[in-house]
């Protein structure tokens, strides 16, 4: 079927299996590689996505639900080179190791943020559950704080 | 003066540095063999040593290639599964270079360009194997860069200088872009003096890694991001069962299923290709297949299999007589541990991109062993090596998880069946129940105690395969018999007393492997644990006890000395619990970087909760420290995730569980909220950093525990057995 839906901005049209997982669409039809596959059963939070502004893990999300949603993947998370709170804060902790699960990480954070401007740590335990084999963990939390931080001293965000 | 590359006179060579097949095994040689002392002899030196970079040092220009552009590209043999090492070599390489950082680029060589490391990337020796020879190599290519530059100015070399990335006579000067524009010979140099460590400016700061706005951006740089043009997917059939051959498939529902190209068959494995990943995949689950099991597996049988006294035995370390006679009148101490099975659980899934055409096949592909990739696929495809090219990618973590490459052989038969390019990948289910997982041990630890003193220690362990199995030379297994990835951190390193370990090698009916750290985390767990129920039993402090048997001034011990006292300290080491938190204590010394770690731990509603880490590290110099902190933060938490949860569990041959969730694992709500890194610099060159900081959190937050509950735990995953 077709499916049609606006992609980091951009309108997109696709013929795919309308049961096939929105992740592959991504990756493969849309040759959009930064959201990753982990687990394909929604466990790992690799592939997370924003649906509507709604985090979804991608993996578990058959694309015909994608017909004419506004779709944010993590090369449509900042506005050009200017950097995404969270990709800022990502960066100035120094928190990829091998960088595999972080696209999902940074758009799980980013997602909180809207949600819970100012997540305490609890905030962050229950609602960071993604998986990160490097542990990079104590940083990403030094990092959702950073970006809180940086997103209130830039409220356009 | 002018000579080709080929005649490479005033070579400096170094090749008592070059080997093939990993560096240790074939050290040994054919010739010394099956005497348990010697290998003692190897087993203590493997447990310290830095095993020397052995892939090509001669020629700097297979690592170090200047663009006309005026920048410079470091052609990596060691690949980046996170761990931090580009930055490294790029830190090291702009300050003998005397180049600004940001002019370097660092990428993984394709095998073809001939800077093939036959060690691979492990064992944490990536910066400290290359801090010699990458330096070597840097200040040989800045004086091949002033002779040309002389040569181009007819100017005498000794009247020029460099200058970060121009090389100037005062009056003109070239950028390092235009000497080599042009240029298709040169001469190679003897190596000149290095700078002094006070010339470097890169050196120990924390320079942000290279590949860091990459990672955020998530920019597409992993295997599994890897493409062709006009590619296929393919997906491999493979077993649910351990220890039984699968037979009597039925493809014909598969073949009818939409997007399928081709079913691939051959004697080795059956895939299905076609148009896209998901019918790839859609169509594999179609094909029908039963076993032929050769014998029923549960984890009690493992368990049983795996038990002190069964498999092959070699004494790896042997100081003095058995505990049962030191002393007729001592006490003989006695617990026995165990530990888990272990996935990798790496977040890329193993899979490869093959391209094969005319006769000439590329591979794109996470791996730790790229140029043994490039053999075993030439050897499959009946092609020649030169045939075969490797392209590395990042890896989405490795762990010792890539050290086999079936993966890449399979895409490469694929494609060329096909005439088209490949792409094949383990789903996630696969990945867990075809993993080289982390052999289960298990452990007997015995101790003479008279009169408050230990006379004497003794650790039996039993262990599956970690070093020997398919990426390996099955001459090395003749040679040194004890498998040294299972044994290290299996000997006692307190002193002054008789001291004994005996390693039994068991065979396993599924693969086992390197899991990071390899037998460490395991022996550290049973060792430390042990040794702080002697401290509790002779009613001292852990930390004094350990210190009053390490008498040694051997270097090591010196510094896990210091190491010890340092985290004590800074921890506030006490044996007191303090609201309903108490503190353990343990240290190691891996691949010749001792680490201790003090865990803050509670009880919550019944689960375990680490507060804090502090964790002292003697890595000697730290090329870049932040990163280091991130290896020793990322060991702690990668421990902690192995020493409280993580178990496969075995039922009817069937390994489980099959994907994260019910695999379980420590995630962000069980990640300290401090961990307090301290590294010291206790020799004067980088050491090992990638795993030793894993060795002693199993037993630290273990010995917490006894403090808390009066209990001694002593099975890894410890959070099934707190109630
Ligand atoms: S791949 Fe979607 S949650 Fe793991
Ligand atoms: S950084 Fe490697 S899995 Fe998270």
């Amino acid at each position: 079927m077709k499916i049609t839906f606006n992609i980091n901005g951009e309108p997109r049209s696709i013929d795919t299996d309308g049961e096939a997982p929105l992740l592959w669409v991504i990756r493969d039809g849309l040759n959009l590689k930064g959201t990753k596959y982990g687990c394909g059963k929604a466990a790992c939070g690799a592939c997370t996505i924003h649906v509507d502004g709604m985090q979804v893990r991608s993996c578990s999300y058959p694309a015909k639900f994608a017909e004419g949603k506004e779709i944010t993947t993590i090369e449509g998370l900042s506005q050009g080179d200017n950097l995404h709170p969270v990709q800022q804060a990502w960066i100035d902790e120094v928190v990829p190791q091998c960088g595999y699960c972080q696209p999902g990480f940074m758009m799980a954070t980013a997602a909180l943020l809207k949600e819970i401007p100012n997540p305490t740590d609890e905030d962050i335990d229950n609602n960071i559950i993604n998986v990160c084999r490097c542990a990079t963990y104590y940083r990403m939390r030094k990092a959702i704080h950073k970006a809180a931080a940086l997103a209130k001293q830039n409220p356009s965000e | 003066m002018s000579k080709g590359k080929k005649q490479k006179k005033g070579i400096k060579r170094r090749m008592f540095l070059k080997r093939s097949g990993v560096g240790i095994g074939l050290m040994i040689g054919g010739v010394w063999l099956t005497r348990n002392p010697i290998r003692r002899t190897i087993i203590k030196t493997s447990e310290t040593l830095v095993v020397p970079y052995a892939g090509p040092t001669s020629d700097p220009l297979l690592w170090l290639q200047i663009t006309p552009d005026n920048n410079l590209i470091l052609h990596s043999s060691k690949v980046e599964m996170g761990q931090g090492t580009f930055t490294g070599l790029a830190q090291i390489v702009a300050d003998e270079m005397g180049l600004p950082i940001e002019k370097i680029k660092v990428v993984h060589a394709e095998t073809k360009a001939g800077n093939l490391d036959p060690f691979g990337t492990g064992g944490s020796m990536s910066i400290a194997s290359l801090w010699v020879p990458l330096r070597e190599m840097a200040a040989t290519l800045n004086l091949m860069l002033l002779n040309k530059a002389a040569e181009k100015l007819s100017v005498n070399p000794d009247t020029l200088r460099l200058e970060g990335g121009t090389i100037t006579d005062g009056s003109q000067s070239l950028t390092y872009g235009q000497i080599v524009a042009d240029v298709t010979e040169w001469d190679i140099p003897s190596t000149p003096p290095l700078k002094k460590r006070s010339e470097y400016t890169y050196l120990g700061k924390p320079v942000p890694r290279v590949d860091l706005k990459e990672k955020v951006m998530g920019a597409p740089i992993f295997g599994i991001d890897a493409e062709y043009p006009d590619m296929l997917y393919a997906s491999v059939v493979r077993s649910r069962l351990i220890d039984a051959q699968m037979q009597n498939f039925d493809t014909t529902e598969a073949e009818r299923m939409p997007g399928v190209i081709k079913i691939y068959q051959d004697e080795d494995f059956i895939g299905v290709i076609a148009e896209t990943h998901i019918q790839a995949e859609t169509a594999r689950k179609k094909i029908k297949f039963d076993y032929n099991k050769n014998a029923d597996w549960s984890l009690a049988d493992i368990e049983e299999k795996i038990t002190v006294g069964n498999g092959n035995k070699t004494i790896v370390q042997k100081e003095g007589p058995i505990v049962e006679d030191i002393d007729e009148d001592a006490e003989i101490i006695e617990l026995a541990f165990r530990s888990s099975i272990g996935a990798h659980a790496q977040m890329e899934p193993n899979g490869a991109v093959a391209n094969y055409q005319e006769g000439n096949l590329e591979i794109k592909v996470s791996t730790q062993v790229p140029q043994l990739t490039q053999s075993e696929v030439a050897k499959a495809m009946g092609m020649s090596k030169k045939e075969v090219n490797i392209i590395p990618t990042f890896l989405g973590g490795g762990f010792g998880r890539r050290l086999h490459t079936p993966n890449a052989i399979q895409a490469a038969k694929m494609s060329k069946a096909i005439g088209r390019p490949v792409k094949s990948f383990f789903d996630r289910q696969q990945e867990f129940q075809n993993d080289t997982f982390r052999p289960p041990t298990h452990h007997v630890m015995k101790a003479a105690v008279k009169d408050g003193e230990i006379l004497g220690i003794e650790h039996q362990f039993a262990s599956g395969d970690t070093l020997f199995n398919s990426a390996m030379d099955p001459g090395i297994e003749r040679v040194v018999r004890a498998d040294i990835g299972s044994v290290r951190g299996g000997t006692i390193i307190y002193d002054g007393m008789p001291r004994r370990a005996t390693y039994y090698h068991v065979d396993l009916p599924f693969a086992t492997s390197f899991w990071r750290s390899l037998g460490l985390l395991a022996n550290a767990f049973a060792i430390e644990s042990f040794i702080d129920e002697l401290a509790l039993k002779t009613k001292q402090s852990p930390v004094d006890l350990r210190l009053q048997y390490m008498r040694d001034d051997n270097p090591y011990i010196v510094r896990a000395k210091k190491v010890l006292k340092t985290c004590a300290q800074k921890a506030g080491y006490t044996d007191e619990v303090k609201d309903g938190r108490a503190m353990g204590i343990a240290l190691t010394i891996d691949t010749g970087s001792p680490c201790a770690h003090v865990a803050e731990v509670s009880i919550v509603e019944g689960s375990i909760k680490i507060h804090k880490v502090t964790a002292v590290l003697d890595c000697g110099i730290a090329v870049n420290p932040d990163q280091v902190r991130a290896q020793v933060e990322g060991c702690v938490c990668m421990g902690i995730s192995a020493a409280l949860y993580e178990k496969m569990d075995l039922k009817e041959n069937k390994l489980f569980p099959i994907n994260y969730g019910s695999y379980d694992m420590a995630l962000m709500r069980d990640t300290p909220k401090e961990i307090d890194v301290v590294l010291i610099e206790g020799i004067d060159k980088p050491g090992p950093v990638g795993e030793p900081p894993l060795g002693p959190i199993g037993a630290a937050i273990s010995n917490a525990l006894r403090r808390l509950t009066g209990e001694r735990l002593t099975q890894m995953p410890l959070s099934a057995f707190i109630s």
